[in-house]
């Protein structure tokens, strides 16, 4: 069966007819060529997938495009582009935080929904929040170091391990 | 121009396009009209192959091609080794695109299918049926090589390929030895677990081409897939994407054949993604080694013998097993200077997944044997462990156990003395827990073997307005394959790097710069691009230098402009040159070749002299924290030293050894891929654990610029030799907190908790 759902992705509303069991990856992806969530695993293991519904961090490959209905997102496009990046975007290119940059989106996304809720994380916090976004090329040493940098100079003092 | 761009850690050409979720990688590309293929693979490890029904699938409406073996026009391929060297049976193998009166191995494709949508490619390969008479299947890879074993494939004793390294003599080295260890090592298999699963898309042009998006790490496969649909080379094209990861994997063929026999018969569009289950289900891995080691020391700590028999599991076809084994075998005896050495090496086929290329190729699995030998030697003597290494390293100018006298530097004793002090002072456990420290080193090799006459070529061509365009067929895995190009033109040329367009990975328009593979790019495609800068360089000095009437010794290039070294406001900008030079009909482009270092292809299969261009040396420390109830172990700290040769770019450099190091520690420790007769057991990230941010340290780099690599700048590969040393020194660091050493890879909580209480009282 199909539905009518409307939504709002990075700021543009869309109405759109999907099926019941339609992803919202997919939906994301193919509906709306928004290609920066990947798929890496489809059942919630990998983090690539990972967009910003409604203020919290959501792995689209595991969601309902139905459930997405009247709510509001954000993938990686609606951070910045190429002229106009993100400071964590911009912090991951400083850091040497991408290399084949498949995870890269979804980890940019999963840090961004870290910092709205917590704007001065430990070393730790960020560790424990980026641990559901698997990379298998950087170690995860410039990717929280990416983080961290991005954080204001009162947070940096209060972990000089930075 | 004076390290002005080499040398920086400038963010790379790729780093924006990926950070912004804008760059495409293979999967998310789409052609109207595109069908979805999909793989119909058996689920039986060993059989005859009696008939494949295909009749109801391709009566299913929506389904628009099903091919078997019997539609593949050349089935059956003599697999080499990417490009055209013909080095001779031992290193070649069967490619069989197409399950053909047998199968092989459990997941071994048997047919192909082409539909409207991907769930109903998924139906039509639910109504495919196969008769199969199955076979008992060999899944012991040192059983195999038993008188009397069923023959899995087509090597006879199921011996894929052997290799001996015979220096001195063994039996004399041990009658001179003090003190003799035994040892018997295994480690496992690894999946590359790249983020990107397999992907492609595929279409035949209007004249029949086939072209091939893909994420491959050797567009040369063009030919392969070529020689697949009986075509001239000159009809298939690859475009490889940006590869979302690859670690060897992307080395061999994925996906391209079956997208090309598929885009060829149905002559519409076809996209073929692997789901992460059939990646880690039925992918190459690793290989399995099995290591059986002896070495000998004298009581003052010198290395006199080792003898080494090494097995590794090559699977149902033999794929890059030989090169492996042969890596595996040069590396057998590691950087030590040891007089007597005999190895003896065999690849083994079984009814188990095929294992290939992955990064190390052979080297990893070696290096945990050799260096855990050194360390247990080190013990019995009663040396520190890297005093007694220290006394034994190979020096410049003495030989590797195959006799090639190394002329470089070998800083092996400066390299683990930093990584080891670098650990800071002892930690304290908490909880009860214990505390140990561990160093090991390695070394791994950068580019391809000599024999197999590697060569590279790069484009640049400068435009009117000063900006450049590079056409290079370089894939680049994320490592700066590409991107490193842009800094070498930008130093050489004086071209800002927001201004140099970079082509990558079209087989038919950019130069071939061969496989992204041996970590072998920096030194072959880098070295291509400097010589194609050097040549333009000439060009622009020589014009600049009539200009400006100053002989050309004198002229520096420098950001869009020459200038007289002496007197720096005296110059001419790079574009009034090029323009100068254009109206005089002389447009500014090269294309050059670079040619590796080359040798003779082995006579037999006894190894000796120069196999490789050169090594990279490096060296681990760890400090580990290990909880003697549940073997649980955490790690505190890494330190890592490597000499790079020159760092062209110290962030991309580090963060090739950070990841490298974090792959060991999967390999050592998490990474434990269960396969019970033949099949895989671990088909998703829940079962296959690979490291995630809570599970790994921050890791510190320390760089060694010696100056002495082959590469560019004098510049070392660094993409594979971080895999090498950091088991051993998780393993040693295991060790010195509790007592135990585990001799099978991975050192999982359950072994440590084992050997911990089998442990004989009061010894530590």
């Amino acid at each position: 069966m199909s539905r009518t759902i409307r939504l709002t992705v990075n700021g543009q509303p869309h109405q759109l007819e999907v099926e019941d069991n339609d992803l919202l990856l997919n939906v994301l992806r193919e509906r709306l060529d928004l290609t920066g969530a990947k798929y890496g695993c489809g059942i919630g293991e990998c983090g690539a997938c990972t967009i910003i519904m409604n203020g919290k961090a959501v792995l689209s490959c595991l969601t309902l495009a139905v459930l997405a209905d009247r709510s509001e997102i954000t993938t990686v496009e609606g951070l910045g582009d190429y002229r106009n990046l993100h400071p964590l975007q911009q912090a991951f290119l400083e850091e040497g935080a991408v290399q084949c940059g498949f995870c890269t989106p979804g980890m940019l996304v999963s840090a961004k929904a870290l910092l709205d809720e917590n704007p001065n994380p430990s070393e730790e916090e960020i560790r424990q929040y980026l641990r559901g976004n698997l990379c298998r090329c950087t170690g995860y040493t410039s990717i929280v170091r990416a983080v961290q940098k991005t954080l204001k100079p009162a947070a940096k003092e209060s972990h000089p391990k930075i | 121009m004076k390290d002005r761009v080499i040398g920086q850690s400038v963010p790379k050409y790729d780093a924006g396009p990926k950070a912004s979720g804008l760059l495409q990688y293979a999967d998310d590309f789409t052609l109207p009209g595109m069908l979805y293929g999909k793989v119909f693979r058996a689920k039986v490890q060993a059989a005859i192959l009696l008939g494949v029904r295909t009749e109801r699938a391709e009566q299913l409406p929506g389904v628009h091609a099903v091919i078997t073996a019997k539609d593949v026009p050349n089935n059956n391929l003599r697999a080499r080794f990417g490009q055209s060297t013909d080095v001779g049976g031992q290193f070649e193998g069967l490619y069989r695109v197409l399950a053909e009166k047998e199968v092989r191995y459990y997941g071994e494709p048997i047919a192909l299918v082409a539909a409207e949508s991907p769930d109903l490619a998924e139906q039509a390969c639910q109504l495919i049926e196969v008769d199969l008479q199955p076979l008992p299947g060999v899944f012991d890879s040192v059983g195999a090589m038993e008188p009397g074993s069923r023959q899995v494939g087509e090597k006879p004793n199921n011996i894929a390929s052997h290799f001996k390294i015979r220096q001195g003599d063994v039996d004399q080295g041990f009658a001179q030895a003090d003190v003799i260890v035994e040892g018997t090592y295994r480690v496992p298999y690894q999946d590359h677990a790249y983020l990107e699963p397999e992907s492609g898309l595929a279409w035949s042009d209007d004249d029949g081409t086939i072209n091939i998006r893909v994420s491959s790490q050797v567009i040369e496969h063009f030919r392969e897939v070529a020689e697949i649909l009986n075509l001239p080379h000159s009809k298939v094209r690859y475009l490889g994407t940006w590869i979302g990861g690859g670690f060897g994997r992307k080395e061999d063929i994925t996906v391209e054949s079956y997208l090309a026999l598929l885009a060829w018969k149905t002559r519409k569009p076809v996209k073929l993604t692997y789901t992460r289950a059939e990646s880690l289900l039925y992918h190459c891995k690793r290989h399995p080694f099995q290591m059986e080691y002896k070495t000998g020391a004298t009581k003052d700590g010198k290395l006199v013998a080792l003898q080494a028999r090494l097995i590794s599991d090559c699977g149902a076809y033999s794929a890059l097993s030989p090169w492996v084994l042969l890596y595996a075998t040069v590396n057998a005896a590691g950087p030590y200077q040891i007089p007597n050495v005999k190895v003896d090496s065999y690849a083994v086929m079984t009814n188990t997944a095929i294992t290939s290329a992955f990064r190390g190729f052979g080297a990893p699995q070696a290096n945990f044997a050799y260096e855990s030998q050194i360390q247990k030697l080190a013990h019995i003597l009663g040396l520190d462990p890297l005093e007694f290494r220290e006394r034994n390293y190979l020096q410049t100018g003495e030989a590797f156990a195959t006799g090639w006298i190394y002329e470089r530097p070998i800083p092996l004793t400066e390299l683990a003395q930093k990584a080891w002090s670098g650990l800071g002072p002892l930690g304290s456990a908490e909880g009860g827990r214990k505390l140990g420290r561990g160093v090991a080193i390695g070394m791994g090799s950068y580019g391809r073997l000599t024999f197999l006459h590697d060569t590279s070529r790069s484009y640049i061509k400068l435009e009117l307005d000063g900006s450049a365009i590079i056409r290079c067929g370089v894939p680049d895995v994320g490592g700066g394959q590409g991107h490193i190009l842009c800094q070498i033109v930008a130093q050489e040329l004086g071209v800002p790097l927001e201004r140099i367009k970079l082509h990558i990975t079209d087989s038919q328009l950019t130069p071939l710069a061969g496989t992204t593979t041996a970590t072998r790019q920096l030194m072959m495609s880098g070295n291509a691009t400097l010589k194609a800068a050097n040549e333009l360089k000439k060009r622009l000095l020589i014009k600049a230098g009539q200009l400006l009437n100053v002989p050309i010794e004198n002229l520096i290039i420098t950001l869009n402009r020459i200038e007289v070294e002496s007197s720096r406001k005296e110059g001419v900008s790079l574009v009034e040159v090029i323009n100068r030079l254009s109206g005089e009909g002389e447009e500014l482009f090269v294309e050059a070749q670079f040619n590796a270092p080359f040798t003779d292809i082995p006579a037999s299969e006894v190894l000796q002299g120069q196999t490789h261009p050169d090594f990279t040396f490096g060296a681990y420390a760890a400090e580990v924290e290990v909880d003697e109830q549940t073997g649980q172990v955490q790690i505190n700290k890494i330190v890592a030293a490597f000499d790079v040769g020159k760092a062209l770019n110290p962030a991309i450099v580090e963060g090739q050894i950070e990841g490298g190091c974090i792959q060991g520690v999967g390999y050592a420790l998490f990474e434990d891929m269960a396969i019970h007769n033949g099949v895989i057991q671990t088909p998703s990230f829940a079962e296959y654990l690979i490291p995630t941010a809570v599970d790994v340290p921050d890791i510190t780099v320390i760089l060694l610029e010696s100056g002495s690599g082959v590469g560019p700048y004098g510049a070392k590969g660094i993409g594979e030799p971080p895999m090498v040393g950091i088991a051993p020194a998780l393993v040693n660091a295991i060790e010195d907190a509790v007592g135990v050493r585990i001799a099978d890879l991975p050192v999982t909580p359950e072994k440590i908790r084992m050997a911990i209480a089998q442990k004989p009282e009061g010894k530590r």
